[in-house]
């Protein structure tokens, strides 16, 4: 069973804001799933290679060359930015 | 009926916008009871119709899908059109460009009439976690549709929609198939293209296509398959004949493989005797029907369960406040009060995303984060490819593998919905085909009496890598053997 302190961490690592009464529910919801997984303990994995993907594709580079699309145009995107200010998007201080 | 349909478009029996304004006067009429559609794009497929009808004017050639109705999930990207993937976190979100499989639907003048309910973020089996509503399974009012393309499958199932597109990460386009009465392809991994898609599991998502025939969804996939610059997992080169040319109704000597981990003594007994029904049926048009075993299918739900939130914490940290849509700045209930660029980011996903879609990130964070990356996420992408094996070493032996697609019919709304594992182990026959990245069909095999409903039954049909002409094959085989059967 992960504990409170843990849920909260996790939460804070996920950058999801989590309110008191919502821990205990977070709680028992993730550790029933985290539970699940423990099957996954019985199988020797220690010679199986990794795989990362189901495709067996390489790596694939565009050339280093600025790329003239204009499908996608700089009003578009900004119109959708919830506040900018000149043409960049503002944000609150870091700190 | 696409082919049906494009007959008619071309005698002159009928016209694009004809049949663009019979699909929307449907939509108004009855999607109030259904709850399909979050955007209808009433004005774009009237003016696409009216291009292919000046087109036919004109003599020219039009593609088979050319006029033909169709509606889109709504995590696929239509420049200009709103995109919410059934958050609120995405609620004044408008695409800016359009998805490949869009661009190459708009090339050959598919009309597309708008953008249907999902999951959110395609996080679900039932659809119940859209933000905006509930979509009902036309079958009966009182259950769901299947999920997370469930407005997709309900769409074409309601007769609002001739085809439509989903998404599939562990049997979003499948399930919600069978649930419905349909056909469902999800693809092998790499055969369309994922551009414009919403990434929910980059490793698993994979777009098809939704028809109530066999050879319709053949048409739609023929015309979304593809490589594609701007997806670098697209496979290269071509695939030769169109897909629904390979639909000969022959299936002699096919090898049916059937897993004896799929029919343990858990499986529902109507369900088990439809299955065998179907497999007497495939025996009856000549293939052979042969017991394999895929040992490690048990580990597939928990190994799905950790990959898939893993990648989607990942993925779905774009959604911050800044870039688009909701943004919430200065909540007076906000828990840290620090007045940050941390606050905004906590507010507004924890106001922004639905509690499905919290717990998968958060569980998937978990599974990534230091101390445990080795016990959970490194340890599943081993299962995993002990699962692939599995597979490899089944298709030396059969051509595809057969299973029933759902443990059971269409269940009713919050049946599953409190209790999450719950609803996970209603995938438990889809997610083996996206963790090994082969293509997989679903398509009915019968009709299932609970009370009064009845209530469709899928198949499912895996296939071996970029071999989606069998599975079509021999589910097409299966249709028109049906079919004849009356």
């Amino acid at each position: 069973m992960l504990s409170q302190d843990e849920v909260k961490h996790i939460a804070l690592l996920a950058r999801v804001g989590v309110r008191d009464e919502e821990v205990e529910k977070y709680q028992k919801d993730l550790s029933a799933v985290l539970d699940f997984f423990r099957e996954l303990e019985e199988l020797d994995t220690e010679n199986v290679a990794l795989i990362d993907h189901s495709a067996e594709a390489t790596n694939v580079a565009r050339t280093d060359m600025m790329a003239n699309d204009t499908k996608v145009t700089k009003e578009a995107l900004l119109s959708n930015v919830p506040e900018t200010r000149n043409g960049f998007v503002k944000v609150k201080s870091v700190f | 009926m696409i082919r049906e349909l494009h007959q008619k478009l071309v005698t002159g029996e009928t016209t694009a916008t004809a049949l663009a304004e019979e699909y929307l006067r449907r939509i108004e009429e009855n999607d109030g009871s259904i709850g399909a559609y979050l955007t209808v794009m009433r004005e774009d497929a009237l003016s696409n119709a009216r291009l292919v009808d000046e087109q036919l004017k004109r003599g020219e050639t039009i593609d088979i899908l050319a006029g033909i109705p169709g509606a889109l999930k709504d995590n696929i990207c239509v420049a200009g059109v709103r995109a919410t993937a059934g958050s609120k976190i995405l609620d004044n979100y408008i695409a800016p460009y359009d998805a490949t499989v869009v661009e190459k639907l708009r090339a050959l003048r598919g009309t597309i009439l708008g953008k249907t309910n999902m999951d959110e973020f395609a996080m679900g089996s039932s659809t119940e976690s859209s933000a905006y509503q509930k979509t009902k399974n036309p079958f009966d009012g009182e259950r769901v549709p299947g999920g997370s393309s469930g407005g997709s499958a309900a769409a074409v199932a309601a007769l609002e929609a001739v085809w439509a597109l989903g998404s599939d990460t562990g049997g979003s386009i499948r399930q919600p198939a069978a649930f419905c009465g349909l056909v469902g392809l999800k693809p092998t991994y790499g055969r369309v293209s994922r551009y414009g898609l919403m990434a929910m599991a980059s490793s698993l998502d994979q777009i098809g296509p939704f028809g109530t025939s066999v050879e319709d969804v053949a048409i739609v996939f023929s015309r979304i398959a593809g490589h594609d610059t701007m997806d670098a997992t697209t496979a290269e080169g071509g695939f030769g004949k169109r897909f629904e040319e390979y639909l000969t109704g022959d299936i002699r000597g096919v090898k049916i493989g059937v897993p004896k981990e799929y029919f343990s003594e858990n499986l529902d007994s109507q369900v088990r005797d439809f299955a065998n029904e179907a497999l007497k049926r495939f025996q009856e048009l000549g293939a052979e029907v042969v017991e394999i075993s895929l040992p490690h299918s048990r580990y597939a739900l928990p190994v799905y369960y950790i990959l898939m939130p893993a990648e989607v914490s990942s993925n779905l940290a774009r959604f911050d406040g800044i870039k688009y849509g909701l943004r919430i700045n200065d909540d007076k209930d906000s828990l840290s009060q620090t007045n940050s660029l941390l606050e905004t980011y906590l507010d507004t996903r924890r106001i922004g995303f639905g509690n499905e879609v919290k717990r998968r990130i958060m569980l998937g964070t978990y599974a990534l984060s230091a101390g445990y990356y080795d016990a959970y996420y490194r340890k599943a992408q081993k299962v995993r490819a002990l699962i692939r094996k599995d597979f490899e070493e089944a298709f030396e032996k059969v051509d595809v593998i057969f299973s029933p697609t759902t443990p059971g019919p269409a269940f009713r709304f919050g049946e599953k919905s409190e209790d999450p594992l719950e609803m996970y182990l209603s995938d438990i026959y889809t997610v083996t085909a996206n963790l090994a990245g082969i293509p997989a069909i679903s398509f009915p095999i019968g009709t299932m009496k609970e009370g009064s409903a009845s209530l469709p039954l899928g198949g499912q049909l895996q296939g071996k890598w970029f071999d989606e002409e069998t599975l079509l094959r021999v589910a097409d085989a299966y249709e028109r053997k049906t079919a004849s059967a009356g």
